[in-house]
């Protein structure tokens, strides 16, 4: 195979006010003609600033190369001048990045935006130009793009954006297409569209792709290779199935680890301890040395080298050294690599549950919020139940009023109508302060913002301590520190974090700093307000871990919100698909997972990418359309319950279809 | 791919390492937040100096006048018009320090004193040292006084208007969108027309607009926090307004609160110089840095020393404070610009 | 769009009417007017009195005093016996507007070039310069200035006239002095929303494309930076009405500035107040103009036809 692109050694450094970072440690990789190469790691990993520096679009200063080869076409990029790249950026070598909000001209129509490469490069007229962007509007899957072509960016919704971000960068046939998380800031089921596109266009033209993510997920569905990034470096590299079914690298035996798979209940995540190294000192040896279980002493003094597995496949880990003892990777990782039976999946979804206690029960809940004219039905009549001891998880994609679910039960928001029953007394009562003070006691809530959900003035034994203080939990100020020690040790962190301020930890300390809050009053309910969305993967697996032991050890009811189904149902015992404001289906998760009813829980599922090539080379997704769910002939769907426990929200006709579906099994 | 170095790899080198303990540590000693705005701010050298400078001329405010036995309206026909004249200084004359006038006559030896005055005297013999000093004294009072109330009524104003929300902000909004309409300098002159110049009538009338711009910036960070997850937590735990407002409101609005002031202070000191210029500044013989630039305009082709002196310092003071308050924005939130 | 500016002007009329109001009910408590003049024989001052109606009853003076300014009207001045106020200020404005609009537009061109090129220089020795001579504009007050322009360019040089309104070299060191505070808000301002702009994602993404940094710059970056300019625009008028008060007196230019501080200091109360009403329409239709402009000029709030 003809190699387009082959990097050699690059190393980026910035510098600031602190010192020289070194983002980019030496990295090397090629790119075959026509093939999709994954480059995944957590954020700070370098690999952002490795796809940015390949077409030298580091702000210079402060960043800059400092060593090593791009070679592209027989050239070295890393040589060539500002003016020399200018031809090459948007013709050879084009990108997309990340955010559809923000990477396009606000000011400027998108036409004109897609015009511009192409006047600047193929010297086309402006009329020929203009046909050129109505041709690519098209290709990228815009309706009436003559129309569209005079649209200022803010007419178009994120995924359309994110289309006409894409109908840019290959507006002039670029030969590499370098796309930096394209569909990070995307819903579900954009994002299955956006990597089906993508796919298609690379089919047609055949681009070579970089495809920057932090999602294996989506690694498995469109990479052909994958290369692994921790700390500026490149830790494993091979085919997308070697790196997949036989990982090298205890670093990626843990990102593996760290997603739940949905075929099967794991009971614990695999975590990788603590958090990646400080590059403005980076740690001497291996820089993951500390956060492995299998460190050995050469990790901590000498760096390791890339070890071949096969021709295709090299790691950089001792434990792949001829001396080194043999270390086979975490039992949890099989399930990557073997698809489970039938037979297993019928057992566990026979298992009876037992009769539980009601803890919580939700009847009609509405929150509509006006402004000025229009009203926004964020909620719009819900209705479920939440027993004691279990997690209920609640899903959907952005805007459908999940969230809002959450905080209008816990009262941040005045309910516009409906009863929330809390061990059968409606809390949305106006009650006195003394009962109303036992309630926020009783009920706690964990935030979604890790950086945000913390006061910035305040340090964390105070933050941690503030509803024992609003409720007089603590005696004495020595009861309240003990208390405090007591609980950052609980959530995993050391006595000596209590007179810190936040801003001295990272994203997933905050967020068991959160959790601590919470338990210290001693809540019997917590409502999780998508406490993992803003957390890399394996920092996800610790907050989740904790929240599962949390809940053994202290008999605690969870109601679970995200976006992310794979993690919702690793959690949950049950769950609920939320759509504009509806709850389209309920049903217990294992349930929810194999016999999806509603069209639009079929179509989520069908959208979530799994860390798991086989099962991503043979997926269908399934399209769902908005008219034909909502518009049964006049009649309103409501929620019904087709089987024990399994609620979907359907009209008449629609029920004894489904009624008959089941009869069938 | 890489080379191994030389180092020898031995056998016990694959010994499993015990893993360090730390993965959780943080090594740097604590510091709180005012401590990383000092430290920030003090890295910022013009602020830095503008602190300085503000530092000497508040010192120079309050002590200047006593330097020497004039009085500020101490008036003698005898000594009028006199150049500034200062020791050692008067070595370098083209510094014009030397108790020359304009035309190179040495008005102290014509005159026969031998007192060095400093800045020199005004028309009616006044000593300027005194005046000026006296004058900046004034003015940075009027300034201080001005900005403090427009600090209290904008924060109590700003504050309830975004915290109470829904029909409270919207009233209290309606109004400040009819107050930043008016044109403040109007209202001013006005107030001032009806109450006549007096350092209080001054302060008043600067304040009566100059709190709206306050209430908005402290409505809109109140605002802005309110939606922020701690507050929401500390809701869901229960605390009451007080606690809210106390611990979580008004610690996270400091920043722009500060910040406001130290662009409010130059504002009200220039408004006061701006106010004697047109007439409607502090009666003689009190003074203040503008009624003596306004004075020394006068004479400006004959005695430019008058002007001189209460020019630079009004500068000084106004470039200081936005040095200052450039810096505090900068240390105090380094992706707050505007 | 529409409805937005009608809530504008509706907004501006209530503005307009809070002042007008504001204005009669305080002229009504001033003391020392002329007619306390000692030397006016009683029958001279109630004739007086007749002939500007301020012998009636408050709340009848007041519903004349607002029609007579909606139809355009402000009164009589005191002191030139007897002369229109709207008269007087015809009279005036002209060297005003003049002296306004050439600071106006020499301040911004400067600023705006100052501040592009320090934003694009940032963190050079030209960002520094641009910087230090935008704060020295920004608080060195524009009298002193004056002053400084007078005693050297005028007095000790001797190249440009210091004082009076004789033709175009008159204006140069009013206009001076006007225009160093635009010029140091404009830069300021630019640079700040330049170097911001030039930080957002659409910059890289035209960066990608293989654009050059000039139309980076150019396409991209001035017509982003410069919206939010129009904001300061209302602000900037204001400065620069307080500016003509000093700089008309200062070099003697015959303007309606000049006209206000010599009615104030000789209690002229008509022209105060018609000069006031006068100054505050002014200001009210800059702002009304600049929300409308805001609005043309940004396609997100042309498009959307939202509130803000």
């Amino acid at each position: 195979m003809d190699k387009i692109l082959d990097v050699k050694n690059l190393q980026v450094s910035f510098d600031t006010y602190a010192g020289e970072v070194k983002a980019v440690r030496g990295v090397s990789f090629h790119l075959n003609k026509g093939e999709t190469l994954a480059i995944v790691g957590e954020s700070g990993s370098g690999k952002s600033v490795t796809s940015k520096s390949l077409m030298k679009l580091i702000p210079n200063p402060p960043g800059r190369i400092t060593g090593g080869e791009i070679i592209f076409e027989g050239k070295n990029l890393v040589n060539y001048t500002e003016k020399q790249m200018q031809k090459i950026r948007g013709s050879d070598i084009s990108m997309i990045f990340q955010d559809p909000m923000t990477s396009l001209n606000p000011t400027m129509t998108v036409g004109k935006q897609i015009m511009e490469s192409i006047i600047k490069h193929q010297k086309l007229p402006k009329k020929q130009a203009k046909e050129k962007a109505i041709e690519l509007l098209e290709m990228v899957g815009i309706i009436n793009a003559h129309k569209r072509l005079t649209a200022y960016p803010h007419q178009f919704s994120g995924g359309m954006r994110q289309r006409v971000v894409i109908a840019m960068a290959i507006s002039c046939n670029p030969k590499v297409l370098i796309a930096d998380e394209p569909t990070t800031a995307l819903d579900v089921t954009i994002q299955a569209q956006i990597l089906e596109l993508l796919k298609n266009l690379q089919k047609k033209m055949g681009t070579s792709i970089i495809f920057i993510t932090h999602d294996l997920g989506v690694v498995a569905n469109i990479a052909d290779r994958v290369a692994v990034m921790y700390a500026g470096k490149i830790v494993e590299i091979g085919k997308v199935d070697e790196i997949f079914y036989n990982p090298q690298h205890p670093y990626t035996w843990g990102l593996l680890g760290a997603m739940p798979n949905l075929n099967e209940d794991a009971e614990e995540l695999i975590t990788i301890p603590g958090s990646p190294p400080n590059l403005l000192n980076p740690p001497i040896g291996d820089a993951f040395a500390n956060r492995n279980k299998y460190a050995m002493k050469i990790d901590y003094q000498i760096e390791p080298p890339m070890f071949k597995v096969s021709d295709t496949h090299y790691a950089a880990t001792w434990l792949l050294h001829e001396k080194s003892p043999k270390v086979l990777p975490p039992d949890a990782l099989k399930k990557h690599r073997q698809v489970h039976s039938k037979e297993r999946k019928k057992e566990r979804l026979s298992k009876k549950r037992v009769k539980r206690e009601k803890l919580l029960e939700i009847k009609n809940l509405k929150q509509y919020f006006s402004s000025g004219s229009n009203v926004v039905k964020a909620v719009d009549g819900i209705s479920f139940e939440i027993f004691k001891g279990e997690t209920f998880g609640l899903v959907g994609e952005s805007g459908c009023g999940k969230s809002t679910t959450g905080r209008t039960i816990i009262r941040l928001y005045h309910a516009t109508e409906g009863e929330v029953l809390y061990n059968n007394v409606n809390i949305h009562d106006k009650k006195s302060s003394s009962e109303s003070q036992k309630l926020n006691q009783k009920i706690q809530m964990i935030f979604q913002d890790p950086y945000s959900s913390l006061n910035p003035r305040q340090t964390v034994a105070d933050i941690i301590a503030e509803g024992m203080d609003i409720h007089g939990l603590a005696a004495g100020k020595k009861e309240r520190l003990e208390k405090v020690y007591e609980l950052l040790e609980t959530v995993g962190l050391n006595r000596e974090h209590a007179n810190r301020y936040p801003h001295e930890f990272s994203g997933g300390q905050r967020q068991r700093i959160g959790i601590a809050r919470a338990l210290a009053v001693e809540p019997e309910f917590i409502i999780a307000d998508e406490p993992i969305s803003a957390l890399d993967v394996s920092i996800q697996a610790q907050v989740v871990n904790l929240m599962k032991k949390l809940q053994k050890e202290k008999g605690l009811t969870y109601l679970f919100i995200a976006h992310d189904l794979s993690m919702v149902k690793y959690i949950s015992d049950r769950i609920g698909v939320m759509y504009k404001g509806r709850i389209v289906e309920l049903a217990e998760s294992e349930e929810l997972y194999q016999n999806p009813l509603h069209p639009y829980t079929r179509s989520l599922l069908s959208a979530i990418p799994l860390p798991d090539p086989e099962t991503e080379k043979t997926r269908k997704r399934v399209k769902f359309d908005e008219k034909f769910v909502w518009n049964g002939n006049g009649e309103e769907p409501v929620l019904r319950e087709v089987k024990e426990g399994h609620w979907v929200s359907c009209t008449e006709q629609e029920f004894h279809d489904y009624k008959k579906h089941f009869d069938a099994i | 791919m890489m080379i191994i170095n030389n180092k020898e790899i031995t056998d016990d080198l694959f010994q499993p390492a015990e893993l360090e303990k730390g993965s959780e540590d943080i090594s740097r000693p604590t510091i709180t937040y005012w401590q990383e705005v000092w430290k920030r701010f003090r890295k910022n050298k013009a602020a830095f100096t503008g602190l300085i400078l503000i530092s000497i001329i508040l010192v120079l405010a309050i002590f200047g006048p006593y330097a020497n036995e004039h009085g500020y309206d101490e008036q003698n026909l005898a000594r009028a018009n006199l150049p500034p004249k200062i020791p050692v200084l008067e070595q370098f004359s083209w510094l014009g320090l030397d108790g020359t006038d304009i035309q190179g006559v040495d008005r102290y030896k014509e005159n026969g004193i031998t007192e060095y005055f400093w800045f020199g005297t005004d028309n009616l013999g006044r000593d300027l040292w005194t005046r000026v000093w006296e004058g900046t004294r004034i003015s940075l009072y009027i300034a201080f006084l001005a900005a403090i109330i427009d600090l209290i009524i904008g924060v109590a104003y700003g504050g309830i208007s975004a915290y109470y929300g829904g029909k409270v902000d919207n009233i209290m909004q309606r109004i400040v969108e009819i107050l930043v309409g008016i044109p403040n300098l109007i209202v001013i002159i006005l107030l001032i027309l009806v109450l006549q110049p007096g350092i209080v009538s001054i302060t008043l009338a600067m304040v009566i607009t100059g709190w709206v711009g306050m209430a908005r910036i402290v409505r809109g960070q109140i605002l802005k926090l309110k939606e922020q997850e701690f507050v929401l937590a500390s809701k869901t735990l229960g605390s009451k307004d007080r606690r809210l407002i106390w611990k979580h409101l008004i610690p996270n609005t400091m920043g722009p609160i500060i910040i406001t002031t130290m662009f409010t202070i130059p504002t009200a000191i220039f408004t006061e110089a701006f106010l004697s210029f047109i007439g409607l500044g502090l009666q003689p013989p009190t003074a203040s840095l503008g009624t003596l630039i306004n004075d020394g305009y006068k004479l400006l082709r004959i005695y430019p020393h008058m002007l001189v002196f209460p020019s630079i310092i009004i500068s000084l003071i106004m470039i200081s404070f936005n040095l200052i308050g450039d810096g505090l924005r900068d240390a105090l939130d380094p992706k707050m610009r505007k | 769009m529409g409805r937005y500016i009608f809530g504008r002007i509706g907004y501006m009329l209530i503005t307009f009417f809070v002042i007008a109001t504001f204005t009669f009910f305080l002229m009504q408590t001033l003391p020392g007017s002329p007619f306390n003049d000692e030397r006016l024989s009683e029958t001279q001052k109630e004739r007086l009195y007749e002939r500007y109606g301020l012998d009636e009853p408050v709340p009848i003076q007041y519903v004349k005093y607002m029609t007579n300014i909606f139809k355009g009207d402000f009164g009589v001045s005191f002191q030139y016996d007897g002369r229109a106020v709207s008269d007087i200020i015809g009279e005036r404005i002209g060297a005003s507007v003049v002296l306004g609009a050439q600071s106006l537009i020499f301040g911004c061109i400067i600023g705006l070039i100052l501040g592009i090129i320090a934003a694009i220089k940032h963190n050079t020795a030209i960002d520094y310069v641009a910087m230090v001579i935008a704060v020295i504009g920004l608080s060195v007050p524009n009298f002193v200035f004056a002053g400084l322009l007078q005693y050297w360019v005028g007095v000790k040089l001797q190249w440009l006239p210091v004082a009076f309104w004789e033709g175009f070299e008159y204006s140069i060191l009013p206009t001076i002095s006007l225009s160093v505070f635009v010029i140091a808000t404009i830069a300021r301002f630019i640079r700040t929303e330049m170097l911001e702009v030039l930080g957002q994602d659409y910059i890289v993404t035209a960066k990608a494309k293989g654009l050059n940094q000039f139309a980076i710059v150019m396409k991209h970056g001035i017509r982003n930076a410069a919206i939010p300019i129009i904001t300061i625009l209302g602000p900037m008028t204001v400065s620069l009405l307080t500016g003509t008060l000093v700089i008309e007196q200062i070099f003697s230019v015959p303007g309606l500035g000049e006209q206000f501080v010599k009615s104030i200091m000789t209690n002229d109360f008509p022209v105060i107040m018609g000069v006031t009403l006068f100054y505050s329409i002014l200001f009210i239709g800059v702002v009304l103009i600049v929300d409308i402009l805001y609005g043309v000029i940004d396609p997100r709030i042309r498009l959307s036809g939202g509130t803000k």
